[in-house]
């Protein structure tokens, strides 16, 4: 066997690491710089206008002057405040995001002169589990910075956080079981080969990945979901105290977190960096040219995704808090353990019928969601489960509160001159 | 229900959360690649003012590049900001000039009162607006620098349609 496609072990497992961390943390960290320029240009252009194009051809400088300006600002402390935590939250949340990119492979493994190298900073057994045990701990940096700042309305966002976060993380990890029952693996790598052979997990698990692409926003605090920093309520959230570079942190976590969220919706059910419509990038001997079409691939996922974060956050209001909770805990929950229930099932009826993975399985499953989304559509979405509590009663109640407020008020009984007659 | 609550039955077409969010989606993509911007880029585009607009002020000159003021006093007894200051001389003929003539562009409200009192057409307010200075002291425009700039001055009404309708 070719000694490059062998993976590489000992010291040139070590140094193949640390150039890898070094490459791509300084890549991740300029993409999460320049997603902050993108989502200041996406918002203008959607609104209409340029967006910053002062700084550097295009605007391209602006996240550096961002930077520098809050580096250069001063750092305010809350007196009554938790010093250490105050300081420690928005290290947890900068960490946590930057940590649970490390197991999402962006490539093919790519051959070098001392072995195969891996595509992923860390290519973990447990993969999606990693991210979100990762996800999970940095709910804590945001709860931290809510308490620590002895600020109410901090806390209020901060409170609101943990619980959203909690409660969308339970709808998260639920619609991941779908994609765990159809591949039998938890390792990231494993799921990307497995939709390279069996059809991508979009068409497979349509409905987990809608719902897991709500619970990424929600899990992002991104909008529609962005209660924790609701200003017309909050103030700033969390953040309200913050100022300077401990504000940016703050700043740069979201969209890190944005940036892996994309990050797993393209690796969970868009193929990875698997190239549609071709074995060519999956079989065979692993090449260098491969490592680079399979980037591009997974980048144009990624990337769709980010703009799809950016599209929806300038599209759509805020959701109420009861109407968060109450989608999350009464629709999403239940919607997904049906759904697991389903596709095991169908699944286990496939394998009686001895038809395993291939395009009549994924038709199979493609029209099992066709049924279920359709359904969905018809039944659940008319305004009853977010629209304000009236319109979730049905017609014959509404019509008999309607008599009743008629009985009470003379004025809608009848008319004025019947009154007067009285 | 306590209080009489409108209760509004609605069609599902406005009801329906996802038909909302899709059209949101699509109208929003419309703008973002819609290459029409509104955005004026203001150093190197500047939108035009209007006829009537009324800025920084203007002293206009005789042929000979004296004040047209005669220091008759109107606009500083007019001027509602109490802003310009005026001492009038007189040469040897018996002609009255301004001895001294300050306007404090800061006091000043631009309702172009002194524009419309003076008997000689002297002071103008002006169509013009990039004014700014380094001191507080700048504002205070003296005959010198009244007469030097060189903007064009407002119309306040336009002769042939005096109430601007």
């Amino acid at each position: 066997m070719n000694p490059m496609h062998i993976p590489v072990t000992g010291t040139a497992f070590l140094i193949a690491s640390a150039v890898k961390l070094l490459v791509f943390f300084s890549v991740y960290l300029v993409t999460v710089a320049m997603l902050t320029l993108a989502e200041r240009k996406v918002s203008a252009w959607i609104q209409d206008r340029h967006g910053p194009n002062r700084t550097g051809p295009g605007g391209l400088l602006q996240p550096a002057a961002d930077g520098l300006k809050n580096l250069m600002k001063e750092e305010l402390q809350p007196s009554a405040g938790h010093g250490v935590l105050f300081t420690l939250a928005p290290a947890i949340a900068f960490c946590t995001a930057l940590v649970s990119w490390a197991v999402i492979p962006f490539a093919a493994p790519m051959p070098t002169p001392w072995g195969l190298v891996p595509m992923a900073l860390a290519e973990l057994p447990v993969g999606f589990l990693f991210t979100l045990a990762i996800g999970s701990l940095g709910v804590y940096g945001i709860t931290l910075a809510g308490w620590a700042s002895n600020n109410k309305y901090s806390l209020l966002g901060g409170l609101r956080s943990s619980a959203q976060m909690v409660s969308y993380e339970i709808a998260m990890g639920m619609s991941i079981i779908p994609v765990l029952l159809l591949t039998g693996n938890v390792a990231l790598d494993g799921i990307i080969r497995q939709q390279a052979a069996g059809g991508w997990n979009v068409l497979n698990l349509t409905v987990a990945f809608f719902v897991f692409v709500l619970a990424a926003f929600a899990e992002t605090n991104r909008l529609p979901f962005d209660l924790p920093e609701a200003e017309s309520e909050l103030v700033a959230g969390y953040h309200t105290e913050y100022s300077s570079m401990r504000f940016s942190m703050f700043f740069i976590a979201e969209y890190a977190n944005m940036l892996t969220a994309a990050g797993l919706m393209a690796t969970l059910f868009l193929g990875g960096w698997d190239i549609p419509f071709t074995r060519w990038d999956d079989t065979g001997d692993p090449s260098v040219l491969k490592t680079l079409a399979t980037l591009g691939s997974f980048v144009a996922k990624a990337g769709f995704f980010l703009f799809f974060f950016m599209w929806i956050r300038w599209t759509l209001p805020r959701f109420r808090y009861d109407q968060l909770m109450s989608l999350g805990w009464k629709v999403l929950l239940p919607l997904m353990l049906g759904y697991i229930v389903l596709v095991a099932s169908v699944l286990l009826a496939l394998q009686a019928a001895g038809i395993g993975a291939g395009w009549l399985r994924t038709l199979v499953l493609l029209g099992m969601n066709v049924v279920v989304l359709g359904g969905l559509f018809l039944v659940v979405d008319r305004g009853r489960l977010l629209s304000p509590t009236t319109s979730r009663l049905k017609r014959i109640d509404v019509d008999r509160l309607r008599a009743r407020a008629a009985d009470r008020s003379p004025l809608a009984a009848g008319t004025r001159a019947e009154l007067m007659g009285d | 229900m306590a209080i009489n609550v409108k209760v509004l039955d609605r069609p599902i077409e406005e009801t329906s959360y996802v038909r909302a969010t899709l059209t949101g989606l699509a109208n929003t993509f419309r703008h973002l690649v819609d290459p029409h911007k509104v955005t004026t880029q203001y150093p190197e585009e500047k939108e035009a003012l209007g006829a009537r607009w009324r800025g920084t002020h203007r002293m206009l000159t005789t042929e000979d590049g004296k004040a047209k003021c005669v220091a008759c006093g109107l606009c500083p007894t007019v001027c509602p900001a109490n802003c310009i200051k005026l001492v009038p001389g007189e040469d040897e003929q018996g002609n009255r000039y301004p001895l001294l003539f300050e306007i404090d562009e800061f006091r000043c409200i631009f309702c172009g009162y002194c524009q419309e009192v003076c008997p000689e057409e002297a002071i103008h307010v002006g169509r013009h607006y990039e004014n700014a200075e380094f001191d507080r002291e700048g504002f205070v425009y003296d005959l010198e620098r009244l007469m030097a700039q060189q903007h064009p001055v407002s119309e306040l009404w336009d002769p042939a349609d005096p109430a601007g309708e």
